[in-house]
């Protein structure tokens, strides 16, 4: 049984219409590339599954949470995936610590100190135990992107949506994230990630989606998608003849 | 002309001054307080509140930004008794600087909420905040931090324009100099002493403030 269930998603804009009706099915554990130019819908689809789009058709189901566009609905669907995003969006007044424990025990009500455990946890599966008590402010890109994902992890999310986590970060910073990520895939978290990183999605991934024009153009096993491209759009996309 | 300067009256005066400052410090402490609190609530609502009730939270505060603090306390102390509704001049004064500084403090607050990233809304929903949480916990402080020079100012500027609730005998700083100098006809004193009172409370506050914003909003620590 798939985890997320994607069916026929429809999603405009005005009168652009962004998403013509895509179909995904992620089974457990699995890790999903989502490649594509800017502009395909690759992101808008990432951000409907978290519920921070709205869609016009379809239906979007994460392990028994169906997407409707209400609060209770919303926060049943939020508590199953988690979401990190390319600007990292950590809370600037708060603490590396801090930011971690926030939806705990705002949400989930969690007792302060069971918080602050489980975001010792958190950070230190990240590498940034030590950096509990720093700002955002305090900490390089590939830190602050460090401390989103133990924040995004203490909610014990069954998925993780990656929105281009590495895009806005140094060339020399994004390895440290990227490890953290294949750590997260061994352990067996589902994964469905916007990426540019082409290498990574190779290495990591069990699919790869190619995304054009608001449709899902090609969909298969890495090798097969990167090896062995189908259609012209994806050729030039991978800058292959 | 020769003028002698004469505090000798200064003494004999003390517990109306005394009470004068207790009444305007209580005015200002009070006003700040519940003003930023109303003035919070009402950016809430112009900034991400429900529809129908930004029109009415619009009403109130152009209304206020529009017209003298003179008229909105005699609004009050004068012209609600007329509808059964009647205070103490302290009230009123009190009541007419939370409803001031609440509409000022509003759109200075406003300000600091929308110019909040979209992404500190987008991480609060995407860990299942709701949006009153996520305004709460993750938007207010960073908001607080951004403007809090302007809204130090305008709560500064409300405890120098209590001056005015000496009008409705609320018996403040200005009410006591007003008392004094007609009793010693010593005017220029009066007023010379009156004066530094107020600037002396006035920078008294702006430190309180600024100490406030050091306390609310962290920093890069120099760890």
């Amino acid at each position: 049984m798939s985890l997320i269930a994607i069916t026929e998603v429809k999603k405009r804009f005005g009168d652009n219409e962004v998403l013509k009706g895509i179909s995904i099915d992620v089974a457990p554990g699995e890790v999903v590339a989502i490649i594509g130019k800017s502009g395909s819908g690759k992101s808008t689809l990432l951000r409907c599954i978290n519920g921070l789009e709205t869609i016009d058709e379809g239906s979007i189901v994460v392990a028994g949470a169906q997407f409707l566009p209400d609060e209770v609905h919303l926060k049943a669907l939020r508590l199953k995936v988690g979401m990190i995003f390319q600007q990292f969006n950590l809370f600037p007044h708060l603490t590396a610590g801090g930011n971690v424990m926030l939806s705990q025990m705002v949400v989930k009500k969690t007792p302060k100190k069971d918080a602050e455990a489980v975001a010792r946890k958190m950070l230190d599966r990240v590498g940034l135990a030590h950096k509990f008590d720093a700002l955002p402010d305090e900490l390089s890109g590939g830190q602050q992107q460090r401390v989103a994902i133990a924040r995004a992890l203490a909610m014990q999310p069954i998925a993780l949506l990656c929105d281009e986590i590495t895009s806005a970060l140094d060339p020399e910073l994004v390895a440290e994230v990227l490890a953290v990520v294949k750590e997260l895939a061994a352990e067996g978290m589902t994964l469905v990630m916007v990426t540019h990183e082409m290498r990574f999605a190779r290495d990591v991934c069990s699919r790869v989606v190619f995304m054009h024009q608001g449709r899902v153009h090609e969909i298969g096993a890495p090798e097969d998608v990167f090896s062995n491209p189908r259609t012209p759009e994806l050729r030039q996309f991978l800058g292959v003849q | 002309m020769t003028y002698q300067l004469d505090f000798g009256w200064l003494i004999g005066s003390l517990p109306v001054l005394l009470k004068g400052i207790r009444i305007t410090v209580q005015l200002i402490l009070i006003g700040a307080v519940f003003g930023v609190a109303l003035g919070i609530s009402c950016a809430w609502v112009r900034a991400l509140g429900p529809k129908w009730l930004k029109p009415v939270v619009a009403t109130y505060v152009e209304l206020i930004r529009n017209t003298p603090f003179l008229i909105q306390l005699f609004f009050i102390f004068f012209g609600l008794p007329s509808l059964g509704i009647r205070m103490s001049e302290l009230t009123a004064a009190n009541l007419a600087m939370i409803v001031n500084l609440g509409a000022y403090s509003c759109e200075i607050i406003r300000a600091g909420i929308q110019a909040t990233p979209r992404g500190q809304f987008e991480a609060g929903a995407s860990l299942a905040m709701t949006p009153l949480q996520t305004f709460w916990h993750v938007v207010l402080v960073p908001a607080l931090q951004r403007i809090w020079p302007a809204l130090s100012s305008q709560i500064v500027i409300v405890m120098l324009g209590s001056a005015v609730v000496s009008q409705i005998a609320a018996e403040d700083l200005t009410f006591a100099a007003n008392f004094i100098q007609s009793r010693n006809f010593r005017a220029f004193e009066t007023y010379i002493v009156s004066t530094l009172i107020y600037l002396v409370l006035a920078s008294l506050l702006r430190q309180l403030l600024a100490s406030l914003g050091w306390m609310l909003f962290p920093r890069k620590a120099s760890r």
